[in-house]
């Protein structure tokens, strides 16, 4: 099952290196990971997705909460919470194609951020399932290229 | 205006330091620059892995956060293994490295390597210093991490630049990490609940790790026992938590525990363990382990609780103030027909070894180590078969009196470790029992004992081989022992030794330790073993016994590998 794990750390050289090497030392693939300062310049939210049942995230959990530099993790799956990420796509489009694509991302409120002679590429930002949604329908068009932002996460409200 | 080095210098001393192990070298000149104003105590180790090795011994023995001090790239290196044994076991211990220059930091630099990558993840936490003002803070945050929680070893790299700079400041500062706030006190309704079932419970089992003897915890762990009447099995790590002698004492559990700890554990209906963490020596199958029983778990670390084992009543939190208010909620319940099958079990099944035999055996020199201190010593070992018999064949009554590397399992250690635990300890008797194989790994530290006045009592089993590795040959490896034998005479033939010398055993253990400047006797006989370890004893320094014992006695009982505890294997036969 997949997880999305979120941290607050200290914002500090080597503190990515101290998670991801607990977590790719006990052999887990980390699928998505994000890290950016919050409010407090002092610390950063990390937001991770990771593959693993339910009592090998626990562990992980636990030895993420015991590194010194760790503030606070929780595992967001359990809980009630928002999801976003954001991508840029971009799309082969000939002429012929490009209203069609255009039409579809305009379904999605995804929005066209850089039009070529032979593609688009796309903004979008959404929730995990619509983003995949998206990007199956782009598929038959070809994708030139992707990236992705990773998902972030907060618990909702308190 | 002050450097980052004299700051260093305040800080230990602010912390309590008194006695410093290590080894200069070019990054850390500066600090031991400074260290020869200060008012240490500085034992200088041959190697750096030495030096790691007597600041854990130095910690375990006494309690205190041991020190070391090493130089940067094969300085660190070295002293990786003794930072990494020290982890395993939860031993508090302070490793000062020195580092490049900053800027020099990942330019391939003389003598350069990632200390703090390299250590991540065997230390509890790691620094690399930035600047000189951030000092007096990480000295400061360093020893209360390395001593509270679960303990543990770390790390501080100081770039050689930051040792030389000056700062405003080296005043002390107050210790306030909010990603590192220990849970002290037990939940109180979880202490209820198990109270609850210890009262309740008709054949409850103490299982004691090193937990309770680093948790300080040894007086509230026995008046719990004894109040309740609860039968207590130890770890090789919690050997000493409570007392050897006493009818509720069931010895050592695991692999190679004794008979009654592991039918105890495989019949009781409330196990309760304290400062332990079910490691896989322990358990055996772990499917089968405790089946049935209710398992409690009170540990300082979240992260132990439930790793392995199913946990019924977990309890986070110092296992001195759970076991203290636990004690004051249980019964005290005569448990008669429990007690009784335990007095049966502990009567049937003592560990034993042949003692008709004229062969001098290496479990009989270590009952006349017991004999003839009368139990009176700090015991460190090695790793291997004499790590074992250490732990059956002496009864040990209090805390910190049996030292030896369990979660690492590292050869080498108990000397330089016993050397630490004799300068902390310096009016108590220390032997090290080592094998013949542990003791070459780290023997050049014996001029350390001699030139500090250190009077360390080694006692070297030797039996001419890697005695574990043989054992395990033997027992499922098809008896080919290949590269076990230390010994020139019956070599593999890829091992032969070309010279003529093959039927001698290299090296002369005494002469080596004559050239140390150490005293040293050799014992062929048993009848010779009690009158050598009076002399060692008596002797004021350091002193070298070498056994020749028996060379292909095995460790039993044995639980194989994967087996379930009632599986024990009691001979080869």
């Amino acid at each position: 099952m997949k997880h999305i794990l979120t941290a607050l750390v200290e914002n500090q050289p080597g503190v990515l290196a101290r998670i991801v090497g607990l977590i790719s030392g006990r052999g887990y693939n980390i699928e998505s990971l994000n890290v950016a300062p919050t409010h407090d310049p002092t610390a950063s939210r990390l937001t991770m997705k990771v593959q693993g049942d339910d009592r090998v995230l626990e562990q992980v959990t636990k030895q993420l909460n015991k590194l010194v530099d760790v503030i606070k993790v929780a595992d967001l799956t359990q809980k009630c919470y928002l999801n976003r990420e954001l991508i840029l796509v971009e799309v082969a489009a000939t002429s012929q194609k490009r209203a069609e694509i255009v039409e579809l991302a305009g379904l999605f409120e995804a929005k066209v951020v850089s039009v070529q002679t032979k593609s688009l590429t796309i903004q979008m930002v959404g929730e995990q399932e619509k983003i995949a949604d998206f990007l199956a329908l782009l598929k038959p068009f070809g994708i030139v290229d992707l990236a992705r932002s990773g998902v972030v996460a907060v618990a909702r409200g308190k | 205006m002050k450097t980052g080095a004299k700051c260093v210098m305040e800080g230990l001393e602010r912390a309590g330091v008194k006695t410093i192990f290590g080894l200069p070298g070019g990054a850390v000149l500066d600090l031991f620059s400074e260290m020869y104003h200060a008012p240490f105590e500085f034992i200088l180790s041959r190697h750096e892995q030495g030096a790691a090795h007597m600041a854990d011994g130095y910690a375990r023995a006494t309690g205190k956060v041991g020190c070391c001090l090493v130089t940067s790239g094969p300085g660190a290196t070295n002293a990786v293994t003794g930072i990494a044994t020290a982890f395993m076991d939860g031993v508090p211990m302070v490793c000062i490295s020195g580092q490049v220059h900053t800027s020099m930091i990942g330019n391939d630099a003389f003598q350069e390597a990632d200390t703090t990558g390299i250590t991540r993840s065997i230390s509890k936490h790691n620094y690399l210093v930035r600047s000189a003002d951030d000092l007096p803070r990480i000295i400061a945050e360093a020893f209360h991490i390395a001593a509270t929680g679960k303990p543990g070893p770390v790390v501080i790299d100081i770039p050689k630049d930051v040792q030389r700079s000056l700062t405003q400041s080296c005043a002390p500062k107050e210790v306030n990490i909010r990603g590192y706030k220990p849970v002290m006190d037990g939940h109180p309704a979880q202490i209820a609940r198990l109270a609850k079932a210890i009262n309740e419970a008709e054949k409850p089992l103490l299982y004691v790790g090193g937990g309770t003897i680093s948790g300080d915890a040894s007086k509230e762990l026995t008046e719990l026992a004894r109040k309740a009447k609860i039968p207590v099995t130890t770890t090789l790590l919690g050997l000493g938590a409570f007392p050897e002698t006493d009818p509720l004492a069931l010895r050592m559990l695991g692999m190679h525990g004794s008979v009654a700890a592991n039918l105890a554990v495989s019949h009781c209906d409330l196990l309760i363990s304290v400062g332990a963490r079910f490691d896989d020596r322990v358990t055996g199958k772990v499917s089968e382990f405790a089946p049935n029983a209710t398992i409690a778990h009170i540990d300082i670390d979240p992260s132990a609780i439930g790793k392995s084992v199913r946990t019924d009543i977990p309890i986070v939190g110092h296992v001195k103030n759970i076991l203290r208010d636990l004690t004051r909620q249980v019964k005290p319940i005569e448990r008669v027909k429990w007690l009784a099958q335990i007095a049966e079990w502990n009567k049937q099944n003592p560990f034993s070894f042949d003692k008709t035999t004229s062969e001098l055996l290496p479990q009989y020199v270590i009952e006349q180590i017991y004999e003839v201190t009368k139990g009176n010593a700090i015991v460190v070992t090695d790793v291997g078969q004499h790590q074992m018999w250490s732990a059956h064949f002496f009864k040990y009554t209090k805390p910190r009196t049996f030292l030896s590397s369990g979660g690492l399992g590292t050869m080498g250690f108990g000397f330089p470790a016993a050397i630490g635990a004799q300068a902390g300890m310096r009016d108590k008797l220390v032997v090290n029992i080592a094998g013949d194989g542990s003791i070459q790994m780290n023997f050049q530290e014996l001029v350390v004992a001699v030139e500090h006045d250190l009077p360390v009592k080694v006692v070297i089993l030797n039996n001419g081989y890697l005695g574990m590795v043989r054992q395990w040959q033997e027992m499922f490896y098809k008896k080919e022992y290949s590269a076990s034998r230390l010994g020139q005479a019956g070599r593999a033939k890829n091992e032969k030794l070309k010279g003529k010398r093959q039927d001698i055993y290299l090296p002369d253990f005494v002469k080596l330790a004559e050239a140390h400047g150490a005293g040293a006797i050799r014992v062929d006989k048993k009848q010779d073993v009690a009158s050598a370890l009076r002399k060692a004893f008596k002797a004021d320094g350091p002193y070298v016994v070498e056994c020749r014992v028996k060379p292909d006695e095995n460790v039993y009982p044995m639980v194989p590998p994967g087996a379930s505890l009632m599986e024990m294997v009691h001979s080869m036969a």
